[in-house]
């Protein structure tokens, strides 16, 4: 079974040299620290920043320098600043080659909920709605059970939707799996140690397995 | 030559009555109009309709207002983690329209390009699309969004000159802009405000026209949501 940083780890085996990725809050935002060295990435935080660096050294944090989730970052030789009217432009123009993001449920044929609990917790979508409606490739980073120990892989989404048929591909604690054009969870890969019955226990969603299940390679 | 200066913030805002609609910048706290905000909360104005990507923490920001009962309605993308936000919304005190990112700053930006509407993809099939026109084009479906149409836009600069014109600094531009040019009224406060021919204009991002009261703000906090850093080797 992974960690977070064990999920942001096989994520990071996801992203293409010289591609422009947009990170979500939470555990995709760990997938930065695991890009490797003399890969050619630039980040894009949708508050208006292309080519987002590292946390700043303590004492350099600018209060007008931020990433999308409000934390202090830096700029990299290369970086632009902009509003955010050409950052939804940019990724509505599909210039954002990959969004990784999390997300509360996933349906077996793509709609991801992300932003709402009715009645108990709101946080808003930000721009996550505009990003499913437009990414390229989104890949999911999430726990595959909730707290509650239920399935967030399901036939449908119970809570309010963000986007429809928009995912791709889903990296949990426990497995890789891609979601179907034609609808259904196909098993890509396991986490290490886990069995393929843990993982058809876990998702409620319908299940493909086909031939040999390979367990996940992390470095 | 257009002079658009006003001495401070309770002059600049004197005018906004109870019951209105104001734009205002920023995103988290970054670019927020510090001096602006704090005046009306000494003014005391109410039932206003607040757009703006977030509504500050609870006791900065926007979140003043908040506290004060001042707003009646927010139109955000995000609640993030101001929890009387939250609570004010979640309890029905507060009207709250929550709307994706993207299409609340499309909507400032098509405000200040003269463009009624405009349609976008981001929130097809959910929540968000309820009571909204639909339109197929190429095969896929479009949300028609609206213009805003906001009685002042209240903007955060880094760089005036005192014909209106604007520079913006880092991730502080954010929505800014966008509101700057969306405004019946367009109220900038700022870091630095120099004299006409003292900002290039090659690196104006908000030409003066769009802009008609301009003041140099004081005692900027600009306080950090999140301070993250690391350590030196």
């Amino acid at each position: 079974m992974l960690d977070k940083n064990g999920i942001a780890k096989r994520i990071a085996r996801e992203v293409r040299d010289g591609s422009y990725v947009n990170l979500g809050i939470g555990i995709p935002t760990l997938v930065a620290n695991f890009i490797p060295e003399g890969m050619n990435v630039v980040l894009q935080s949708e508050n208006g920043l292309l080519g987002m660096g590292p946390f700043p050294f303590e004492g350099e944090e600018d209060a007008d320098l931020i990433n999308a989730g409000k934390q202090t970052v830096t700029t990299l030789p290369g970086s632009a600043f902009f509003d955010s009217a050409m950052s939804f432009g940019m990724i509505r123009a599909q210039k954002v080659d990959l969004t990784i993001l999390g997300a509360m449920e996933v349906s077996e044929n793509g709609d991801i909920a992300n932003w709402k609990i009715p009645g108990k917790m709101v946080k808003g979508m930000g721009g996550a709605m505009d990003l499913v409606a437009s990414a390229k490739n989104i890949i999911v980073a999430m726990q595959h059970v909730n707290k509650a120990g239920e399935s967030k892989l399901l036939p449908k989404c119970d809570l309010p939707i963000t986007g429809l048929r928009c995912v791709k591909r889903i990296v949990t604690e426990l497995a890789v799996l891609d979601v179907l054009p034609e609808g259904g969870f196909k098993l890509i890969e396991r986490a290490p140690g886990v069995t393929i019955e843990h993982i058809i226990k876990s998702t409620a969603g319908k299940l493909i397995v086909e031939g040999d299940i390979p367990e996940m390679v992390i470095d | 030559m257009i002079i658009k200066t006003v001495k401070d913030a309770a002059t600049a805002t004197a005018d906004i009555k109870s019951g209105m609609t104001l734009l205002v910048g920023g995103f988290g706290l970054c670019g927020i109009p510090e001096n602006c905000i704090n005046a009306m909360v000494a003014m005391g104005i109410n039932n206003l309709t607040c757009v703006s990507n977030n509504a500050g923490i609870d006791d900065f920001g926007l979140g003043l207002l908040l506290q004060n009962k001042q707003v009646k309605k927010m139109i955000s993308s995000y609640v993030g983690e101001n929890a009387e936000f939250e609570r004010q919304m979640l309890s029905g005190e507060l009207q709250v329209d929550l709307i994706p990112q993207g299409t609340l700053a499309t909507r400032c930006m098509m405000s200040g390009y003269g463009i009624p509407f405009f349609p976008t993809p981001a929130g097809v099939g959910t929540e968000v699309a309820e009571g909204k026109q639909i339109i197929n084009w190429k095969g896929r479906d479009y949300l028609m969004e609206e213009a805003f149409d906001a009685d002042f836009a209240i903007v955060k600069a880094w760089k005036g000159d005192t014909t209106g014109n604007l520079i913006f600094r880092a991730t502080a531009r954010n929505f800014n802009p966008l509101m700057a040019m969306a405004g019946k009224i367009t109220i900038a406060e700022v870091e630095h405000l120099v004299q006409p021919g003292e900002l290039d204009p090659n690196e104006i991002h908000v030409p003066g026209i769009y802009v008609h009261r301009i003041f140099q703000g004081a005692n900027y906090e600009k306080r950090i949501e999140q301070l993250t850093s690391r350590k030196r080797l």
